[in-house]
């Protein structure tokens, strides 16, 4: 009886108020597709990055006419002086001529002779700690050049600035895609709490006649907040609907060639749906309240 | 009529206050019926049952201010220190200017505002000591009627009423038994189903004395109630009122319209800036008499047959 009552005067007033309710509903829905966008990005490039962070390598390019001893004396000094290592394999002249010349055989073709050195390539346990690494084997001078710790070590490079732009670029997609986010919710709060406005000023005489007639505070307000639920509700379930169909229809074609949206860790679709859903109706919860509390003086 | 509302009155009692009231209105009741059966006066119509005298003021009092204050923002004075009491049953008018003070005593009966000194007891109950959680509790308690009828319009009549027992929660067989009925004692009965734009002033005026009467509360209040119909239709109001007085409800009327004040003949507050200049609580009561006699009485005439609602 109860809530069949607060639902009548909810969807009443809901017809009553049919522009703003729309215009909330709309922004409800473009806030929930963004969100719905967003979530799974933002896992797939954070799944993405750590992968990245996870293969880096430090290089160790000795001189070209380092001997088999030098090699093995170079690999010790590694393993005792440098802390947080993971694996250190040695990758010979001659493998790596072999590795290039597969990828680049005219190239190698051409320059008919072997010009690159011996390499140990280490793999650091924390990718973080890669510099420390670097600068155990390759100490600076106070001249600001790098001296080595052993003569036949020529070089230690990583590719940590491959990655950092890597970092960087996936940053920057998050933050403007949280900024976006934050700013969609705020004016979904808003037109919410508006719509409620509306709701509450076009029913003033209804709650007139409420407290006269001594209904009770939460009996004047339950139909605001469930018509601001059913609002959000309204736009959550949309935006899902959509999303699941851009699933469907995009992303699940795709998930075979990238192998980033097929990425186990990010979230299932149901538990996504979930959320969102859980974001629309919460949104809209906070929206009544505001204006429950400006303008419903129960 | 009157059996019928003191069964369902009977039947409502939720509320201890109200169920206090109810309790001292039926040991009223009782008394009143033994004095009738003494009495026996001739009724203008045999058919109907005999109706019981008006509600005369009993010994305890319904309402009581003691020395009320109320000043709004701005200094502006609601109430001077306003000490009157209304008995159970007891019809009582509230004249004055507009800003005298009568709708500031209104107000303050159904704690749409807090007073600044002083104390109003209400069946017994200081006001004051009423928690704000409660106090749509106790407004359950109170009809009252507005000279501007506050329907709402896109709702039935049957639904206008309807929505009072609504919106306290009460049970949809409740709603069905109750409203009809009230409609009826109302003389609505034709109109269930027009909306309040399609009826006339008196007949919106009715529509909001029944939602207010719906719960058979102890007390109606009403503001200017014939402030917007013309002296006919005001007449018409006036006697669908006395009929709810004589039921033994406790009844409250601010008005400006003297002249139905005077040919009432029923006791009278008058206020001026804010205090009581006079209170006539007169023995110039009518004798018992029959809502037609006092109609009749209204129109100044002598006993002739008027447009009879029951």
């Amino acid at each position: 009886m109860r809530l069949g009552f607060f639902i009548r005067e909810a969807t009443r007033s809901l017809k009553r108020n049919a522009a703003p309710s729309f215009a909330a509903v709309a922004t409800v829905l473009v806030t929930i597709l963004v969100l719905g966008i967003f979530i799974p990005i933002v896992q797939a490039t954070t799944v993405a990055t750590d992968e990245v962070r996870g293969r880096l390598l430090l290089n160790v390019y000795l001189k070209t006419d380092a001997s088999d001893t030098d090699v093995e004396r170079v690999r010790r000094l590694i393993a005792e002086q440098t802390p947080n290592i993971k694996s250190v394999e040695y990758v010979s002249k001659r493998d790596a001529y072999l590795e290039q010349k597969r990828r680049n055989p005219t190239a190698y073709e051409l320059l008919g002779r072997n010009p690159l050195p011996d390499t140990l390539r280490i793999t650091p346990s924390d990718p973080d700690g890669i510099n420390a690494i670097r600068d155990a084997l390759t100490p600076l001078t106070p001249s600001g050049a790098r001296t080595t710790i052993d003569p036949a070590i020529d070089e230690v490079r990583n590719r940590r600035e491959d990655t950092d732009k890597i970092i960087r670029g996936t940053n920057v997609v998050k933050l403007t895609m949280a900024l976006l986010a934050g700013l969609l919710i705020a004016a979904s709060i808003l037109l919410i709490a508006n719509t409620i406005r509306l709701s509450v000023f076009s029913r003033r005489r209804e709650v007139e006649v409420m407290k006269l007639v001594g209904a009770t505070d939460w009996f004047i307000r339950w139909p605001f907040v469930l018509e601001g639920v059913l609002v959000g509700a309204l736009g959550g379930v949309l935006a899902v609907g959509l999303l699941g169909v851009a699933k469907v229809a995009f992303v699940d074609p795709l998930t075979e060639s990238f192998s980033l949206i097929a990425a186990p860790e990010t979230l299932n679709f149901p538990l996504l749906v979930l959320i969102l859903l859980g974001a629309s109706v919460g949104v809209s919860a906070l929206g009544s309240g505001i204006s429950l509390r400006r303008f419903l003086r129960v | 009529m009157h059996d019928r509302l003191q069964g369902a009155k009977g039947g409502g009692a939720t509320v201890s206050l109200r169920r206090e009231l109810m309790a001292v209105d039926e040991r009223q009741q009782r008394r009143r019926s033994a004095a009738r059966s003494v009495e026996a006066p001739e009724r203008p119509r045999p058919k109907k049952r005999p109706a019981p005298p008006p509600a005369r003021p009993s010994g305890d009092a319904l309402i009581a201010f003691h020395d009320v204050s109320k000043l709004y923002e701005g200094a502006d004075v609601g109430l001077k220190e306003a000490s009157f009491s209304v008995m159970r049953g007891e019809w009582s008018f509230l004249v004055g200017p507009t800003g005298s003070g009568k709708s500031t005593i209104m107000k303050l009966l159904i704690k749409e505002i807090d007073l600044t000194s002083g104390s109003i007891t209400v069946a017994g109950k200081p006001l004051a000591d009423i928690a704000r959680h409660r106090v749509p509790y106790y407004r359950r308690n109170i009809g009252v009627v507005f000279q501007d009828f506050k329907l709402l319009p896109g709702r039935t009549v049957y639904e206008n009423v309807a929505y009072a027992l609504q919106v306290t929660g009460q049970r949809r067989s409740e709603i069905r038994a109750k409203v009809p009925d009230i409609l009826r004692l109302t003389g609505l009965s034709t109109k269930l189903h027009n909306y309040p734009e399609q009826l006339s002033g008196g007949e919106q005026q009715r529509v909001s004395i029944a939602r207010a009467f719906v719960n058979h509360p102890p007390l109606l209040l009403c503001d200017e109630p014939t402030g917007n119909l013309d002296p006919e239709t005001s007449i018409g109001i006036m006697q669908l009122l006395y009929r709810i007085n004589r039921t033994g409800t406790t009844i409250l009327v601010a008005t400006h319209d003297n002249q139905m004040v005077d040919k009432m003949r029923r006791r009278v507050i008058q206020l001026e800036n804010g205090r009581i200049v006079r209170d006539e609580a007169t023995g110039l009561y009518a004798r018992d008499e029959s809502t037609k006699e006092f109609a009749a009485r209204l129109r100044g005439e002598g006993p002739r047959g008027g447009p009879d609602l029951g």
